[in-house]
């Protein structure tokens, strides 16, 4: 006699054989490459000018590009009918330099251009020489992104900071936010007496890296320590951007650095920046601004810039970091060249720079993307 | 000389004489001899045939049938065959270990002979640059309290829901409160990590800082963060995450007590919570120590949940012992820095951090053993 127990164990291994073949099944679907939001007509390839060769293209490097990159493969696909395979994994500047000259991937995407000084033992431009066979390597600014100070305060919509002020907030010689620096500032707002609670980047960065280059030319000494990828300042640590705009979102009377991505998605007011040319808010225009006063200090194509922080004048925000494409000028397989300039040219074209405005990201200002544009058609 | 050297048997022959000879024994075939009434003199050597070198050829059944019994070949091969798997799982298991023992020792020891700073007292970190100075104190104490406060917060409920589910519920009801417990069980820990940021520091917000006003003289309770990444609200994350482990153990080790205890105990008039004082739990201390450790053991290792929770404290920042302050354990330091071990000198610090914690879990099990060893001796 079959007990009720055995039916129910019965009935219940089949339903749970169902559902886990239900899951199983789901899996089942197409790929989930990420689709265009919008933009692109259908007959944008042959108006672009896309060559669109087949191949495959691998990338690594830079998280604080990983937003416009995927967004940008997923236009480049449809425009070009998903001809070429292209993949960039955001692991962090550090690790995209070591795999390009490693040899295991086509092109990197750092924050910062490659080193021509020796750090930890190596030589960054010359291992990446030697990895192009002889051939010098290219540093491409494609992705311009602000960095925000996004800040946490109740009733406050307006807050005007400068350099230096930052610089002390971030060290901790200012604690509290009605400090006479910061209501000197700020006269008509209504700081609380609250202790400030900053946030930081725990793990290691190049958001972190750009915004202690631009405290330590712009803030007048107030920060002293050498820019570097690890923070040196005071406060709380939280893992990756997305922590730190959780941080900043979730305790009042908060205040830190970030993509600006991760601000406007977060709805975190920003401070307005005032850099001796006066208060300035952080816009895309803003920004161009800031950036097209950047020297190139490369050489020939190679377009690592050197930002300037300092005197930028009225209506320029100058902490802004900028995201290189790291490339060989020659001796990368013909294949994989045809795909990386193809798409490094749709890349750098002004529609596809201006579509990553909603994302948070600043257009290249246009004699910086003549000059990208050029450099991307010399790649052999 | 042993009986057997005596009679001429030599002593790595295993077989009985049932097996070399029919199993109808008469005094011929013995191989004792009789030697009379016992307290005679030492009795001679008896010299007898040596058994045969074969094993003795399967019986007809006629011949069978004409002793009584049919015998059936025993073939030692199976046995040969599972002592070498187990044998060698064995082996295996302990090979693996050392492996990952030897992989840790290599690594880390260049950077450990090159550190500057004292290994065990220094809160340092510097591993990038030309000077390595880095030190685990501010580690080992946010690992420990978090995992001891886990602890301290997750054996009481569980062995309360074991006892609950064992001794308390209906049957029926106990299968669905366990069904509920191991659910638990099944959640990743990043959404733990998610869940406890995201939702449960908030909640816990009020009672931080209230616990922290009014007991901030005691040095544990002392004013630490006034956002939510607290080694507290850690540690109720990582209890939640240990609870299921600890209570699915617990139960099994209840149900198992003998009844006999359990009926002794009703015999003698004893209250349910009497009975399970005097028969369940100590019958079962061993079992609930071995869960107990096992999840010690996670909550020692837990890295995901962890990182997402903790608020790094600034470098330099003044030690706070405060289960209010922020912090870094063993294993969301890793994995913090995972993506950027960049030089050999970096990543043999990391490992040499990872080095100590697997040696606090092989002292914390070692622990557990001889405590649930000598429980299982008494």
């Amino acid at each position: 006699m079959i007990s009720n127990r055995l039916i129910a164990g019965r009935v219940a291994a089949a339903s749970a054989v169902a559902t886990l073949a239900a899951f199983g099944l789901t899996a089942c679907g197409s790929d989930p490459t990420p689709t265009a939001a919008g933009g692109e007509p259908a007959g944008s390839s042959s108006a672009s000018g896309l060559a669109c060769p087949a191949g495959k293209l691998t990338g690594e490097g830079s998280t604080a590009q990983g937003n416009a990159m995927s967004e940008v493969i997923a236009n480049y696909g449809d425009a070009c009918g998903s001809k070429a395979t292209i993949e960039y994994n955001p692991t962090g500047s550090g690790a995209g330099i070591k795999q390009f000259y490693g040899g295991l991937v086509d092109f990197a995407g750092s924050d910062s251009a490659l080193k021509t000084e020796e750090k930890d033992g190596v030589i960054e431009a010359d291992k990446a020489k030697e990895r192009c066979g002889g051939n010098p390597a290219w540093n491409i600014p494609m992705v311009v992104g602000p960095i925000a100070f996004a800040y946490n305060l109740e009733g406050v919509d307006k807050l005007i900071l400068t350099p230096e002020v930052l610089s002390q907030i971030f060290t901790g010689k200012i604690t509290t936010w009605n400090d006479p620096a910061i209501a000197k500032l700020n006269s008509g707002a209504n700081l609380p007496s609250s202790k400030i609670s900053v946030f930081f980047r725990s793990d290691e960065s190049g958001t972190t890296e750009n915004v202690s280059k631009f405290l330590k030319a712009a803030g007048d000494g107030a920060w002293t320590a050498e820019p570097s990828k690890s923070w040196t300042g005071t406060g709380e640590g939280k893992n990756k951007s997305s922590g730190v705009a959780d941080g900043v979102k979730s305790t009042p009377g908060s205040i830190s650095y970030m993509e600006w991505s991760y601000a406007k998605d977060n709805g975190l007011a920003t401070a307005q920046l005032d850099n001796g040319g006066g208060a300035t808010e952080l816009t895309a225009e803003t920004v161009g601004k800031a950036l097209s006063q950047a020297q190139v200090k490369g050489s020939g194509n190679d377009l690592a810039l050197s930002l300037k922080y300092t005197d930028t004048g009225a209506g320029a925000y100058p902490a802004l970091l900028v995201t290189y494409e790291i490339v060989c000028s020659k001796g990368l397989a013909a294949e994989q060249t045809a795909v990386l300039t193809d798409f490094l040219g749709f890349f750098s074209s002004t529609k596809t720079q201006s579509s990553l405005e909603e994302l948070g990201y600043a257009p290249l200002p246009t004699d910086l993307q003549t000059k990208v544009a050029s450099a991307v058609k010399a790649i052999q | 000389m042993s009986l057997t050297e005596e009679n001429g048997l030599s002593t790595d022959q295993n077989r009985s004489p049932i097996q070399n000879r029919s199993l109808t024994l008469t005094a011929a075939d013995s191989p004792v001899v009789d030697h009379g009434p016992v307290n005679t003199p030492p009795v001679p050597r008896v010299t007898q045939a040596p058994p045969p070198a074969a094993p003795a050829a399967p019986e007809t059944a006629e011949e069978g049938g004409r002793r009584g019994v049919k015998l059936a070949k025993i073939s030692r091969r199976g046995d040969r065959v599972f002592s070498g798997f187990a044998g060698g799982s064995g082996v295996l298991i302990v090979a693996l270990v050392a492996f990952v023992g030897i992989f840790l020792i290599v690594i880390a020891a260049p950077s450990l002979a090159a550190n500057t700073a004292d290994f065990f007292t220094s809160r340092e970190w510097t591993v990038s640059g030309d000077t390595l100075a880095f030190g685990i104190a501010g580690l080992l104490w946010t690992t420990v309290l978090s995992a001891a406060l886990a602890m301290v917060i997750a054996v009481p409920i569980a062995i309360g829901v074991a006892l609950c589910i064992t001794q308390y519920v209906p049957r029926r009801l106990s299968n669905g409160l366990a069904f509920v417990v191991d659910l638990l069980a099944a959640v990743p820990s990043i959404i733990f990590g998610l869940w406890g940021i995201t939702v449960l520091a908030p909640l816990l917000l009020p009672a931080q800082s209230w616990l922290s006003t009014n007991l901030g003289w005691f040095p544990l309770f002392a004013v630490g963060l006034s956002s939510g990444g607290t080694v507290f609200v850690a540690s109720i994350v990582l209890a939640i995450m240990i609870l299921p482990i600890i209570t699915a153990i617990s139960r099994d080790v209840f149900d198992q007590t003998p009844h006999d205890h359990i009926e002794a105990a009703w015999a003698l008039g004893a209250t349910r919570w009497e009975m399970i004082r005097t028969a369940v739990l100590p019958y079962g201390r061993t079992g609930v120590v071995s869960a107990s450790m096992l999840g010690l053991g996670r909550a020692l290792g837990e890295t995901i949940a962890v990182m997402i929770i903790l608020s790094t404290p600034a470098p330099g920042a003044a030690f706070n012992p405060s289960v209010f302050a922020g912090g870094e354990t063993f294993a969301s330091k890793i994995a913090n820095a995972a993506s950027e071990f960049d030089t050999p000198a970096k990543t043999g610090a990391y490992i040499a951090a990872g080095l100590v914690l697997f040696v606090i879990t092989f002292v914390v099990n070692a622990i557990a053993r001889t405590i649930a060893d000598r429980g299982v001796r008494s």
